[in-house]
């Protein structure tokens, strides 16, 4: 099969292990709605700066929780010896990342989906730009999804993953915290039009570290 | 002829520590070669070294003329490996975990469907791996090395879970494969199961080949049997239940 094939069908198998498990749905997305609903909390009831920092909370929430869905991508190949018939069955290492990044990134969006509709209820946000928020948005995840399964193979062999996760990934990820929340400030309120550069910032970091993660994820996933 | 499978000098650390000291190895088509040794001994690490799923310090491995270490991907797609661990999904069902094996070994559904007959877990194909017993579990990791079709097996501790229904199911496959070319690789501690498979023994001790002696190999065609009542008869006996031609008489 292609390497394409393949991603669909790793894609595919951990997408339905998360619609069982619902893990996603059941601890994820609750655990983002409370961080909206503390912040929410902690600078009522001054409306006006909770649409102000509503870009920047929103996607401080969608960090903590592609921490836990790019955690659990990892925890289900450890179980059962997983990760080793994954290696055996011959799917290339390039195929296995771009299958796990896209189900990381399908669930990441509809997160944002349903965190959004909850910044748009909680913090009375004013969408000036959807086309905006909608490319930010894709970029942004496209990246988080890339780099969190990078190095989240780099933490899945070692003994304290859970803690070193976020230590590897959050200085990295900080370009696309930047980028996202300054794109989505110009969706929200701002000049649609200042956002694009930033858009654009966040589409090369995607590539990026989707071009490395396709040349150097199959050595990390043999060897970590 | 090169033999199919083939190690030189292979020290493999494990942990730091020199779990195969300098092996020497080699399993020819048709054999069925009997890993044995005490705890320790370096079992597991050679069949997951043959599997290029342990690291390989010094050495030379080699799988139908593949070099394990250097070109892995092609390597294993000759072989399967049972081991301690299913590789199966807790939350996929017993069908899914082997349409998922199947088709990621370029293999169709057809190909999962009937190892999943075979392993006798048709009853149980819409159960998660999770809500398998043990002896199932067993069962189904065996069918996940069935649909690969492989030509290599590597089995470690094969029988460990397995019922009478499951050793049946276990010997024809082994008997099966070295009948029709193939070549498998078993260490086990079951002895009394496992040498009247073998057609040769190899001791490992302290992570080297200590002795390697001719065996006489399977004598007669055991009976088998369908593996389908779906539950783990615990029993220890050797295989009963209605016999079907095995394998190894299909073979001849």
């Amino acid at each position: 099969m292609s390497v394409l094939a393949d991603a669909g069908l790793v894609a595919a198998k951990d997408l339905r292990i998360e619609a069982r498990s619902r893990v996603t749905l059941a601890q994820v997305l609750p655990f983002g709605i409370i961080v909206l609903l503390l912040f929410a909390f902690a600078l009522d009831p001054d409306r006006g700066r909770l649409a102000a920092v509503a870009p920047g909370l929103f996607w401080v929430a969608v960090m903590l929780a592609a921490l836990l869905a790019i955690g659990r991508s990892f925890a289900i190949e450890q179980l059962h010896g997983a990760r080793d018939g994954l290696r055996l069955s011959g799917i290339d290492g390039a195929a296995v990342f771009l299958g796990k990044a896209a189900a990381i990134a399908a669930q990441l969006a509809v997160l944002e989906v349903l965190l959004g509709l909850g910044v748009a209820a909680l913090y009375g946000v004013d969408v000036t730009s959807v086309v905006v928020l909608v490319a930010a948005g894709m970029a942004a995840t496209a990246g988080l999804a890339a780099t969190g399964t990078l190095f989240g193979v780099l933490a899945a062999g070692l003994r304290l993953r859970e803690t070193l996760l976020p230590l590897l990934l959050l200085p990295v990820i900080t370009p696309v915290m930047l980028g996202a929340t300054r794109a989505f400030e110009s969706g929200l309120g701002g000049d649609p039009a200042e956002g694009w550069p930033w858009i654009a910032l966040l589409g090369a970091f995607a590539g990026l570290y989707l071009a490395v993660g396709v040349l150097a994820f199959g050595s990390l996933w043999e060897d970590a | 002829m090169m033999p199919l499978v083939h190690l030189r000098s292979v020290v493999s650390l494990i942990g730091g520590f020199p779990a195969l000291a300098g092996v020497d190895f080699d399993a020819r088509a048709g054999e069925v070669v009997l890993i044995t040794g005490p705890n320790g001994a370096g079992k597991t690490t050679l069949l997951r070294v043959i599997a290029g799923l342990a690291p390989v310090l010094r050495g030379e491995v080699m799988v139908e003329g593949r070099d394990v270490v250097a070109d892995r991907t092609a390597a294993r797609r000759s072989l399967a490996l049972v081991a301690h661990d299913t590789f199966c999904y807790d939350d996929l069902t017993a069908r899914e975990n082997l349409r998922f094996a199947a088709r990621a070994s370029g293999r169709d559904r057809a190909a999962a469907d009937a190892a999943l007959e075979r392993c006798g877990l048709t009853r149980q194909a819409r159960v998660t791996h999770g809500g398998l017993s043990a002896g199932q579990r067993r069962r189904l990791a065996l069918g996940v090395a069935l649909v690969r079709e492989p030509t290599l097996w590597l089995l470690d501790e094969p029988h460990a879970g397995l019922d009478a229904h499951g050793r049946a199911l276990l010997d024809d496959i082994v008997t099966g494969a070295a009948g029709s070319g193939g070549t498998v690789v078993l260490a086990s501690h079951e002895l009394g199961l496992a040498r009247p498979l073998a057609t040769r023994e190899v001791t490992l001790a302290g992570g080297r080949v200590t002795s390697s002696t001719d065996a006489p190999g399977p004598t007669d065609p055991r009976p088998s049997t369908t593996p389908g009542d779906g539950r783990d008869a615990g029993g220890t006996g050797s295989a009963g239940g209605p016999a079907k031609p095995s394998e190894r008489e299909r073979a001849r």
